[in-house]
């Protein structure tokens, strides 16, 4: 429990606000102090926690796989090589077992993903409090601010904006090799020319667009589902967290119990954690299997 | 649930991260995946290769032995046969030296006894001489009894 000042309404609040830097309605720039001002900035604002974890967190892997990558050689690996080298023949049979075309980009794009989610996710796995009252506290003493404003959200894949963002680019490549690899023509035939076909001309007319209709939404869902899917296993499992860390303000006997709630739940999100990262490889490889295949 | 910028600023990132991972991660360590799985095959290719030469040089050192012990047995043999052979020349060596030194020894028995033998018969003339004169009481002439005498020591 942050504070004694807050309640519990207020501190799932506090948990749950991104730290937030915008635009006000005046014009100027500035961190926002709470979720009003944060809805005032709308969409001109950044998640400034949500882009340092993520980035922090990329940066934090491809520099260790660069390091392993660099010393890479035939003989006998050491440990970090070995341990990358582990992790790259896992994606490479994930990707070799469900896409079939030959494309350069799948199996980095996918260790990208799987590595980086993974880590993203695994931020869970912090105590909740842990990093935010760092942040309160760093923001207090050197920044003057209030640490009740300052608002520090560790786990980027709780944010949607994360999730979306991969989910987006995903789907753009979806779409990028739909056209590279069918020309617009098959795309397009793809998306209005099934499932409901007919000999009659006039018939076939008709179902364009119900064909369209159908395969648009399913193509829609693709990054939806991809950015909502881990969205929200995430929040809720940060949630559950945060629910947790409050039965430790309320006695002593509940603390203990929830000590162990939160150790079970832990062990439990080690799975959610690789597992939703896993997920939401194999369905970008799923997806970018079926965009190199008429279907 | 606030849709942001930070949408952009993670498809961005995103993105070059996984350019980065394309360029800068994925193809060395494969590369050296790849390597290490051709030294793995090369290296069992050798093996079963060295395992086989094994095979053909313990026959080779096999047969090697046993024309080896061919030869030794057959060296043996000729060396027994030429022992039997130095052997018995020198056992007939030894039997001619020895019948050569039996038959020296005899001959210069013959002569021991032949001169022994004058020796007696001239001393037997002598003392016959000297009994005879003894019974003629009388000196005998040697020299112009000589013919007696020798008739005399002829018989004896």
């Amino acid at each position: 429990m942050s504070s004694e000042a807050l309640t519990s309404a207020q501190y799932i609040k506090h948990h749950l606000t991104n730290w937030t830097y915008g635009r006000f309605d005046d014009g100027n720039w500035g961190f926002a102090k709470d979720a009003e001002e944060i809805k005032e900035m709308g969409f001109m604002s950044i998640n400034v926690d949500t882009t340092f974890w993520s980035i922090f967190l990329g940066v934090f892997f491809l520099y260790f796989f660069h390091k392993a990558a660099k010393k890479a050689e035939a003989g006998v690996p050491g440990k970090l090589q070995n341990f990358v080298e582990w992790i790259v023949e896992f994606i490479d049979s994930s990707v070799k077992g469900s896409f079939s075309a030959k494309n350069a980009l799948v199996a980095p794009l996918s260790l990208t993903i799987f590595v980086w989610v993974f880590l993203m996710n695994f931020m869970d796995l912090v105590p909740v409090d842990w990093l935010p009252l760092l942040a309160g506290w760093v923001g207090e003493t050197f920044f003057g601010a209030d640490p009740h404003h300052v608002f520090f959200k560790v786990v980027p894949t709780t944010d949607p904006n994360a999730t979306f963002g991969m989910a987006f680019s995903v789907f753009f490549l979806v779409l990028f090799y739909s056209i590279k690899i069918k020309g617009i023509g098959g795309f397009a035939g793809e998306l209005t020319l099934q499932p409901f076909q007919s000999k009659n001309k006039l018939v076939m007319l008709l179902f364009i667009p119900i064909n369209f209709l159908l395969e648009f939404v399913s193509l829609i869902a693709k990054p939806i589902s991809l950015a909502l899917r881990l969205y929200g296993n995430m929040y809720a499992g940060e949630m559950i967290f945060i629910l947790i860390a409050m039965m430790f303000s309320a006695s002593i006997g509940m603390g203990i119990f929830g000590g162990f709630l939160q150790l079970g739940w832990a062990i439990f999100h080690i799975l959610i954690v690789t597992l939703q990262a896993f997920i939401f490889m194999t369905l970008t490889i799923v997806y970018l299997e079926m965009a190199h295949h008429e279907h | 649930m606030n849709i942001n910028l930070t949408l952009f600023g993670q498809s961005i990132t995103f993105l070059i991260f996984v350019w980065f991972c394309m360029k800068f991660v994925w193809p060395p360590i494969m590369a050296a995946l790849k390597e290490r799985e051709k030294k793995i095959a090369d290296g069992l290719a050798a093996a079963e290769r060295g395992e086989h030469e094994q095979e053909l040089a313990e026959k080779a050192a096999a047969e090697k032995l046993h024309e080896a012990k061919e030869q030794a047995s057959e060296i043996i043999v000729q060396a027994q046969k030429r022992a039997s052979e130095i052997v018995d020349e020198a056992k007939t060596d030894a039997r001619a030296e020895g019948e050569r030194l039996v038959t020296a020894a005899q001959s210069e028995i013959e002569q021991e006894v032949n001169r022994a033998k004058e020796t007696l018969r001239q001393q037997v003339a002598g003392i016959a001489i000297a009994g005879a004169s003894k019974v003629l009481e009388r000196e005998i002439d040697e020299s112009s009894h000589g013919d007696i005498l020798d008739k005399l020591v002829a018989e004896i």
